[in-house]
């Protein structure tokens, strides 16, 4: 099956500080390939710094890479002008970590969900508030908060929010930049439910980007690892992570709590 | 040998714009023994940051300690003159931060911002302040001392920001250390580095470390015991291994399940399965029902959980629960 | 830092030259010229007139005139006072210096008091010290500054308690040089005084929002957690991050050292620039107007200039930023 979203020697250099502190070039990514097939997901794991979120900000079309191509459908759209990405662009989306600066707080929930459908113009003011209620109800919003402004809501509530925004373009590609990392546990739970429920009736792609090993290895068809800009691990969660043969994935399974049962059995110094 | 913390009957309010008010604590008792590493476990809604401003009487202003007693090192807090309170704070008891990157000050160094502390509580000569400050930053920083000592907050990693702020809390030497979600930003491997650092500083120092966090895997291997938090009252306390492991409580129970295990997986959660979750919503502390606060969402739940409040947990040693079915 | 300094230098030049530029136009635009007045005068005949004109130069081209100012002032020759019949430089350096010791004390003393009173009043925000203050500064803010003067004018006559104008006593020959500093002093304290009263309330105002902002801080509250005296807090902690646009501010306080005491000259008889520059406006002193023009801008850019210095060494993050680029 041909894949969705296709990666190919993505690199991308700015100016900027280096590691140490001193201004330089800045190699955030450095060739990196990978593909991921129409109803998967990827779980894409790192460091800070590794360039998880310069890769995201990248196949979003929000940051041009320096070279590369990235395939969507077998099309390169990285190599596309402005006004081509216009009808791109809601086909891939993104969901941040935090979702009180990514929404507006002083924007209602309905007028954060048609706002995206009003402004590319795919649907008149009716019948935008007609799906945005759809959508409420599919990730689990009750219809009363509707009129609610976004900065009152709770945190799992406003992630809910997020991703229907993300949704109500109808994509095909949605990317998940740490998107749990700042729920509760338990909202957690619930939000991967969520997702779990949404790509198979949509059958949406999901890359998922976290640090977090265990969330990593229960949501991913495949694990990639990055470290300082390269790919340098990939493959089935169990392969990646029983026996990590990497140094980069070595370190990160290290530090994944026990109980998780990541880590063979060793105590915590 | 005396407790370094005592903790008695807290009860903590908010007052809304509207004048109504919210209990955010209630009847909230337990104790820190010198050295121990008490894991605070409790999500959003349940009062864990409340309690960590109360221990320091940092309230906003719309919060108040309505009854209680907070004993440190045996001297009662909550009546403590607001000058005495400076020099308790930051001496004998300090509070780090969850936003490492907002708690420092933008244009001040890292010398300079633990050196105030040292200044604020100690009469040293400057020369004596500057070794000071110095031996309490490589002890955090072995190896970057200097850099670290002359950097500004913007040029630092989200870990070592957390580290400073430790830095400012010990410097003084206080007998008790509260952390309120210490690793909140920060990747696993800065987690670990960061958990090992308290593991140190109670070695080394002796230091008592109330660690506030919503995640109950962080307290593994490096909690004493656990005091688990839901809407303001005490569900459940007790050994670390015993609570994590072997919990009591329903609301334990269900949020130690929550999270997917490497371990389960080829058993009951093959991958990509629905997690188990808690049902509903946090709890609503405006709508105080009549009985158990968990009971809408408990999965063991009997009649007499609706109508009644299981007793509140006493201090005191071993695993008690505050629940009808399973305690007391 | 040198890229800095030497963009800036380029801009402040050319600011400095567009700026002569348009006021050499506006001036030369309005129809007559300072021998314009001669020339109602029966008695003096119109070859007089044009011959005077000539020797001045006033007959030559636009570009001719404005070209050779311009040489001149580049050796530092300002031109010639037609009025004063002297040249125009040491009369407006004269003029300008009282005009400094006015404006000096006055920003001194402006900030001297703003900053403890925006501090004292955010710090009690919402509660009665700070109401009240709010509402004297708006007052202050809402009163003309002329009204203010010739407030504290009618004070002076009607108390006998100050001096009623001019920078000295009659007698001032006489004193000694201490006694002659006194009688200066007692001659400053009413205009200072007006020109406090008008600069305070805009800058309390500006110490009051810029601390309500940064006493909310994160960094502020684990501060206190770590015990922190409060007076510290406020002044190490606070004003520090609050300083930025406090800063620029300030910038502009300097810029207007030279421009900003004209109405107070005039009405308490000050022989500063101001006056000055007025008469010179009327009687189409132009050198003279040039040159104040050209001071005046001068201050203007050294104020911004030691603004952003100032904000260059406050606060790292922008060095930090400056050296991106």
């Amino acid at each position: 099956m041909q894949p969705l979203i296709v990666v190919e020697n993505l690199v991308k250099r700015y100016n900027g500080r280096g590691p140490v502190g001193r201004p330089g070039v800045v190699h955030a990514l450095h060739r990196v390939t990978f593909s991921i097939a129409p109803g998967k997901t990827l779980a894409l794991v790192g460091e800070s710094g590794s360039g998880k979120t310069t890769t995201a900000l990248c196949l979003a079309c929000l940051e041009r890479p320096t070279s590369g191509r990235i395939l969507l459908e077998g099309r390169d759209i990285a190599a596309l002008q402005e006004k081509e990405l216009h009808a791109v662009r809601p086909q891939i989306q993104l969901v941040f970590q935090d979702p009180a600066t990514s929404l507006n707080p002083r924007f209602t929930v309905l007028e954060i969900l048609t706002e995206p459908l009003l402004f590319q113009r795919k649907a008149r003011r009716s019948e935008a508030a007609e799906l945005a209620y759809a959508l409420m109800e599919r990730v689990g919003l009750p219809a009363e908060i509707a009129r609610r402004r976004s900065g009152e809501l709770s945190g799992g509530q406003r992630q809910r929010l997020a991703i229907a925004r993300a949704l109500i373009l109808s994509p095909k590609l949605l990317i998940l930049d740490e998107a749990l990392s700042a729920l509760d546990c338990s909202v957690q739970a619930q939000i991967v439910n969520l997702l779990i429920d949404l790509q198979l009736s949509l059958g949406l792609t999901y890359l998922f980007i976290t640090h977090d090993l265990a969330m990593a290895a229960h949501l991913g068809d495949e694990i990639a690892v990055l470290d300082r800009g390269r790919i340098v691990d990939r493959g089935a969660p169990e392969m990646v992570l029983r026996k990590p043969e990497k140094e980069a994935t070595k370190l990160l399974v290290q530090s994944a709590p026990l109980s998780t049962g990541i880590q063979p059995l060793r105590r915590v110094s | 040998m005396q407790n370094a913390l005592e903790v008695r009957n807290l009860h903590v309010n908010y007052i809304s714009r509207a004048g109504t008010s919210v209990s955010a604590i209630t009847d909230v008792s337990f104790d820190l023994g010198p050295g121990e590493i008490l894991g605070v476990l409790g999500e959003s809604g349940s009062g864990k940051s409340t309690l960590a401003a109360s221990l320091l009487r940092l309230l906003p202003p719309n919060g108040r300690i309505r009854s209680g007693s907070v004993r440190l090192q045996g001297r009662e807090i909550l009546e403590a003159s607001p000058g005495e309170l400076e020099r308790i704070r930051g001496k004998q008891i300090s509070l780090t931060n969850q936003e490492p990157s907002l708690a420092l000050h933008p244009t001040m160094r890292v010398r300079d911002q633990v050196g105030e502390v040292l200044a604020a509580h100690e009469s040293l000569s400057r020369g004596a302040r500057r070794e000071r400050t110095r031996r309490v930053l490589a002890a955090l920083f072995p190896f970057e001392t200097e850099r670290i000592s002359s950097s500004y907050p913007h040029e630092l990693s989200g870990g070592q920001r957390q580290r400073v702020l430790i830095a400012q809390a010990i410097a003084c030497g206080p007998s008790v250390l509260v952390a309120d979600e210490p690793t909140a930003s920060l990747d696993p491997s800065t987690q670990r580095e960061i958990l090992s650092t308290f593991l140190n500083l109670r070695w080394k120092l002796g230091l008592a470390i109330l660690l506030i966090t919503h995640n109950p895997f962080l307290l593994e291997g490096l909690a004493d015991r656990v005091l688990v938090l839901y809407a303001g009252r005490i569900a459940e306390i007790g050994p670390a291994e015993s609570v994590l492991s072997k919990s009591k409580h329903p609301y334990t129970q269900a949020l130690l399940r929550c999270a997917p295990s490497f371990a389960r997986r080829d058993g009951e959660f093959p991958r990509k399965s629905k997690l188990p979750v808690i049902p509903g919503d946090s709890p609503d502390l405006a709508a105080v029902p009549e009985g158990c606060w968990f009971e809408p969402r408990c999965a063991d739940r009997w009649e007499i959980c609706r109508k009644r409040e299981p007793a509140t947990v006493p201090p005191g040693a071993g695993h008690l629960i505050s629940c009808f079915k399973f305690g007391g | 830092m040198t890229r800095f300094l030497l963009s800036r230098m380029t801009h402040a030049v050319l600011l400095l030259f567009g700026v002569s530029l348009l006021t050499f136009l506006f001036t030369a635009l309005a129809p007559g010229d300072y021998f314009e007045e001669m020339r109602l005068d029966p008695r003096i005949g119109p070859e007089t007139v044009s011959a005077l004109r000539t020797r001045f130069g006033l007959d030559r081209p636009l570009a001719v005139r404005y070209a050779s100012w311009l040489k001149s002032v580049v050796r530092g020759d300002l031109g010639y006072s037609f009025s004063y019949n002297s040249p125009a430089g040491p009369l407006l350096w004269a003029r300008a210096r009282s005009t400094l010791l006015l404006t000096f004390t006055a920003t001194l003393l402006t900030w001297g008091l703003a900053l403890p009173l925006g501090i004292w009043s955010a710090e009690r925000l919402g509660k009665i010290p700070d109401t009240l203050i709010s509402w004297a500064m708006a007052a202050l803010l809402v009163i003309p500054d002329l009204v203010i003067a010739l407030g504290l004018l009618l004070l002076a006559v009607r108390s006998g308690w100050f001096p009623t104008g001019g920078m000295a006593s009659v007698n001032a020959d006489a004193l000694t040089a201490g006694q002659r500093i006194g009688d200066l002093g007692r001659h400053l304290i009413l205009p200072v005084a007006v020109l406090v009263f008008v600069a305070l309330p805009v800058v309390v105002r500006h110490v009051r929002a810029a601390m309500i902002g940064v006493l909310d801080a994160p960094f502020l509250r684990v501060a206190r957690g770590h015990g922190i005296r409060r007076h510290r807090l406020l002044y190490r902690y606070a004003l520090p991050a609050a300083a930025n646009p406090l800063i620029s501010l300030f910038g502009l306080s300097i810029g207007a050292l030279i421009s900003g005491s004209l109405i107070v000259e005039i009405t308490m008889s000050w022989p500063g620039i101001g006056p000055f520059m007025v008469e010179a406006i009327l009687a189409r002193d132009i050198y003279v107007v040039l040159g104040g023009v050209l001071l005046s801008t001068c201050f203007l850019i050294a104020g911004n200039f030691c603004a952003d210095l100032i904000l260059y060494w406050a606060d790292p993050r922008i060095r930090a930023g400056s050296e991106e680029k």
